[in-house]
């Protein structure tokens, strides 16, 4: 059976689509759920996908973290579930303490919005398992506020419980040592500032964003058999 | 008793803050080629109920670190005052 993804909706999210065509185009099924919902019953991977959520106000994901499927999503990655948040879906799961840091304007107060190379780290993360580590995927970026940081004891952190999972080949925001996405310790939380769903099949251009989302649909599936999700 | 509570939050010192570097660099234009030290920040006002001026500006203090700033990348100062006079 193939994996089935919950794709999270706030008001003000604009990527939620992308992703389900993204899944449903790599052979998963993926369904929309919405902010208010407080359940995550049935499905195998969660992605928090990218937009503006509650038009970013205060901080960008300062607000979206007290919407009710926070809950569940807190709960779904605590049970070990594949949970990855894109983009505007990083810098919540970062407020909400799933992941570790924050994000901030970009350096030189540069909108970014191009294709840009970025380096797999680590193969042991729910969006990267099975891909090899030093692979170059060639991904799209679009955000002002992907300047990732950290105190220097966490960015320690990172490097030893190989969290970091991908790294910018050239850095387009200032992120700290190059970060482009980094994971939780259990490595099944996983944040990203590039957009795989943009880059999920040829006729979008370049199609390697479909590696990742490849990689987490067989994390998904995994856990799925094994039933060790919430 | 109604307490005004006001908010700054800031950069944490060592933190880059983008804002206050391109305006740093902008000002030396209009010819204030003196300036140094350019931090941008929030500032929040709030008025809260509270039995005292140290209950307000604990809670508010709270509310600064569960939510109106960010510990990781933002400081921040509360200040309150009483928004009437206290009784005689």
């Amino acid at each position: 059976m193939s994996a089935r993804v919950g794709v999270v909706v706030f008001p003000g999210t604009n990527c939620e689509h992308d992703v389900v065509r993204g899944v449903e185009v790599l052979g998963g099924r993926a369904d929309l759920v919405w902010h208010g919902d407080r359940a995550l019953d049935g499905f195998d991977a969660v992605v928090v996908p990218g937009g503006f959520a509650h038009g970013d106000y205060l901080r960008t994901g300062a607000i979206a973290r007290f919407s009710p499927v926070m809950e569940a999503v807190q709960r779904f990655a605590a049970a070990g579930g594949p949970v990855v948040g894109i983009c505007n879906g990083f810098q919540i799961l970062t407020e909400a303490g799933l992941l570790p840091g924050a994000l901030q304007k970009n350096a030189g107060l540069k909108f970014r919005c191009e294709t840009v190379a970025c380096r797999v780290v680590t193969d042991r993360s729910a969006l990267t398992r099975g891909v090899s580590t030093g692979t170059v995927l060639d991904l799209p970026i679009n955000h002002f506020e992907g300047n990732y940081t950290c105190d220097p004891e966490t960015l320690a952190r990172l490097r030893d419980l190989d969290q970091i999972v991908l790294r910018y080949v050239e850095n387009p925001n200032g992120s700290l040592d190059d970060i482009a996405s980094v994971s939780n310790e259990a490595g099944n939380v996983v944040g990203l500032m590039p957009h795989p769903e943009r880059a999920a099949e040829a006729i979008l251009g370049p199609a390697d964003g479909a590696v990742l989302l490849r990689a987490l649909l067989a994390t998904a599936g995994a856990s799925a058999r094994s039933g060790d999700n919430g | 008793m109604k307490f005004h509570a006001q908010v700054e939050v800031t950069h944490l010192p060592g933190v880059l803050d983008p804002q206050g570097a391109t305006v740093e660099r902008a000002l030396p234009a209009l010819g204030y080629t003196n300036v140094h030290d350019v931090r941008i920040g929030k500032s929040i006002r709030l008025t809260v109920e509270a039995p005292d001026a140290v209950a307000a500006a604990a809670q508010v203090d709270e509310m600064c670190r569960r939510l109106l700033a960010n510990p990781v990348i933002e400081a921040f100062t509360v200040e309150v005052v009483a928004a009437e006079p206290a009784a005689p």
